[in-house]
């Protein structure tokens, strides 16, 4: 099911995370990880593991705490309390073993919009001391997966969002990291950009051998991931697939078309006790294992029926069930119009 | 699901993958040099395609010297002797000045990274805090030179030689200077994190520091009050040196430069031009230290 179990921490250093003998141990783990602000408990204690090759999403409205924990992760910012080990390293102590081992995409974009792509690229290259004669090969295949390889000598102000973006993806990959953050990877991007940069990240799942841990406020982002973690008010509340998940709510909902909505509702009720409503034009009810209550409803129903669809719950359901507020409500305080506020206020300066 | 990508990943490993090995390395020396290289180009790139900005940084110190040079010799006239004017004067104080806004500016770059996150960028990176500021302000301090050996191409106009010898030395001296100013600027950078409060705040101390140093009047002759401040600018301790080079190579009256290049003095004591030199690379070197010790800190 999908309550947070506490998982017992690997305390032995098993084998360095740069061989493939250590693909057993978790490319992540965090336990007991706390993080105070002043007054404000950014996050209260979490625990939870990443498999290698495992695509993990934090699911929560903002400042549920997402942000926090990748902070500590990418040893940006210390914990109260607890511990992160990532690639096998200490978050917190080992700063710099763990900085080589991951890459890391902002929510913000943190390019150089003065410099051109392939210098942008080139800076990240030296800083992380790849070696030289890889440099030129390794930054034509990452700009090659993105689709920019063309534009590499454009100043990087000259990039649209969704380039923007693709670059840093690609920026991140460039020091062949075995863990990839995404921080809220497509915040602020139109639909349609968004889903190209999930091809992108899904073309790469394929192609490099890599852990990816994401935070997300949208819904169906979180579609996207091997296994979920939905986090609110700094605690974990379910962790697991985005399927488990969605059968932990339990119910499935049922939309039919009839020729007489009213007496359907009525019908339904009588011969089933199921209190059923018109939405989006269809009587629509939740049952647990709505295939399996079709055929009944087409012999035990008296109303004609025109069509039925059944489904599954969607993740915003799970949100709803876990916290008793969806993702937008639990939003409602306005942090996003904040966020679009100073991104135009910045976008007016560059 | 999860689990059967995980064991597809861990059953295929590297071998599937066409991927060019690029093992980061241990972090060492050679490292933390390419880390220190690549800022230091990054400061170099940005100066060059930012032509705008080093014609714009030209205009106060061309101001200075011209315009108030010139308007100020009628005043200053009658004390020169033959052959100097007062913009020979002034020449090395504004020199120095050319290169202040740069350096300054060059260090401002990490208020402005800052807001813009591409110092996020730079301090995940598995490389020193002290490789970083190294390169930033070494790079600050080449830029801020080129910016001064733009203004020295007008020396010919303040009546100053070019003479090879003191051409070198004067780049020297502004090397050294543009390199303490980016460290000081770094400096406050590491702990301002607003633009404006960060402009506001080294215009603020900007302005005195040059007026101070005896740029454009000599040190002799002054107010107690004045000359303790003087002394305690540290613009002056290089400001002197400069046009203590200058008029060196000048044919001049001793008894002239006695009173327009005299030596800084400590309560009477001749503070020896290494000294006052070697004054400003240690505070220079200090600042950076600090610098170095603030971007340590983690939240």
């Amino acid at each position: 099911m999908a309550l947070v179990t506490h998982t017992s921490m690997n305390t032995d250093d098993a084998a360095a995370p740069d061989g493939a003998a250590a693909s057993r141990e978790p490319v992540i783990s965090v336990s007991g990880l706390t993080k105070q602000y002043g007054d404000v408990q950014a996050v209260r204690g979490i625990d939870f593991e990443v498999a290698r090759g495992e695509t993990f999403g934090f699911l929560g409205p903002n400042g549920a705490g997402k942000t926090t924990t990748i902070k500590i992760l990418c040893t940006l910012a210390n914990a109260t309390s607890g511990t992160a080990r990532v690639a096998g390293h200490d978050a917190i102590t080992e700063r710099d073993a763990v900085r080589r081992n991951i890459g890391l995409v902002f929510q913000d974009t943190t390019l150089d919009t003065y410099l051109t792509a392939e210098q942008n690229l080139r800076f990240h290259a030296e800083l992380y001391g790849v070696p030289k004669a890889a440099v030129v090969p390794r930054m034509h295949q990452v700009m090659d997966m993105v689709g920019l390889w063309e534009r590499k000598d454009s100043l990087v102000s000259t990039y649209s969002g969704g380039m923007q973006r693709r670059l840093e993806i690609a920026r991140g990959l460039l020091h062949a990291p075995h863990v990839l953050f995404l921080d809220e990877p497509t915040v602020g991007l139109d639909p349609q950009t968004r889903s190209s940069i999930w091809a992108y990240i899904n073309d790469l799942k394929r192609r490099e051998d890599i852990t990816i841990f994401l935070t997300t406020h949208y819904m169906d982002e979180a579609e996207h991931c091997d296994r979920i973690a939905i986090i609110d008010h700094g605690k974990i509340v379910a962790i697991d697939t985005p399927e488990a998940l969605k059968a932990s709510v339990g119910k499935d909902r049922v939309q039919i078309h009839t020729d007489d909505d009213a007496a359907a509702i009525g019908a339904l009720k009588e011969a089933f006790g199921i209190e059923a409503a018109v939405h989006e034009g269809a009587v629509t009810f939740s049952v647990p294992a709505g295939e399996q209550f079709v055929p009944r409803l087409f012999t035990e129903l008296t109303v004609p029926i025109r069509s039925v669809s059944v489904s599954r719950p969607s993740l915003d359901d799970v949100f709803m069930s876990y916290t008793g507020t969806t993702i937008r409500d639990a939003e409602a305080s306005g942090t996003d119009a904040m966020r679009a506020m100073a991104q135009r206020f910045r976008a007016g300066r560059r | 699901m999860a689990t059967t990508t995980t064991e597809a990943a861990a059953a295929s490993g590297p071998g599937l993958v066409e991927q060019i090995r690029v093992a980061v390395p241990e972090r060492g020396l050679r490292h933390d040099l390419r880390a220190t290289g690549i800022v230091w180009r990054r400061e170099l790139i940005r100066f060059r395609t930012d032509r705008l900005r080093a014609i714009t940084a030209l205009i106060q110190p061309v101001l200075f010297l011209f315009v108030l040079g010139t308007g100020l010799s009628s005043l200053a006239g009658g004390n020169m002797p033959p052959g100097i004017s007062f913009k020979t004067f002034i020449y090395p104080g504004v020199l120095a000045m050319s290169v202040l806004f740069t350096a300054i500016f060059s260090a401002a770059s990490i208020v402005w990274d800052r807001e813009f996150g591409f110092l996020r960028e730079i301090l995940v990176a598995p490389v020193s805090r002290a490789s970083i500021v190294i390169g930033k302000c070494l790079g600050g301090a080449t830029i801020a030179t080129f910016q001064g050996i733009i203004f020295l191409i007008l020396a010919g106009f303040a009546g100053v030689p070019y003479n090879p010898v003191l051409i070198i030395v004067l780049i020297g001296e502004l090397l050294l200077l543009s390199f303490t100013l980016t460290a000081f600027g770094v400096m406050m950078a590491a702990r301002i994190k607003q633009f404006q409060a960060f402009m506001a705040l080294t215009q603020m101390l900007v302005m005195p520091l040059f007026f101070l140093s005896g740029a454009l009047y000599p040190l002799s002759g002054l107010p107690a009050w004045l000359s303790v401040l003087t002394r305690i600018d540290p613009l002056t301790y290089i400001v002197g040196p400069m046009r203590h080079a200058v008029f060196s190579h000048l044919s001049m009256p001793a008894a002239f430069e006695q009173r327009f290049s005299p030596a800084i003095t400590w309560a009477g004591w001749a503070v020896p031009l290494g000294l006052s030199l070697g004054i400003v690379a240690v505070m220079g070197a200090g600042m950076m230290a600090i610098a170095i010790a603030e971007f340590r800190k983690t939240e």
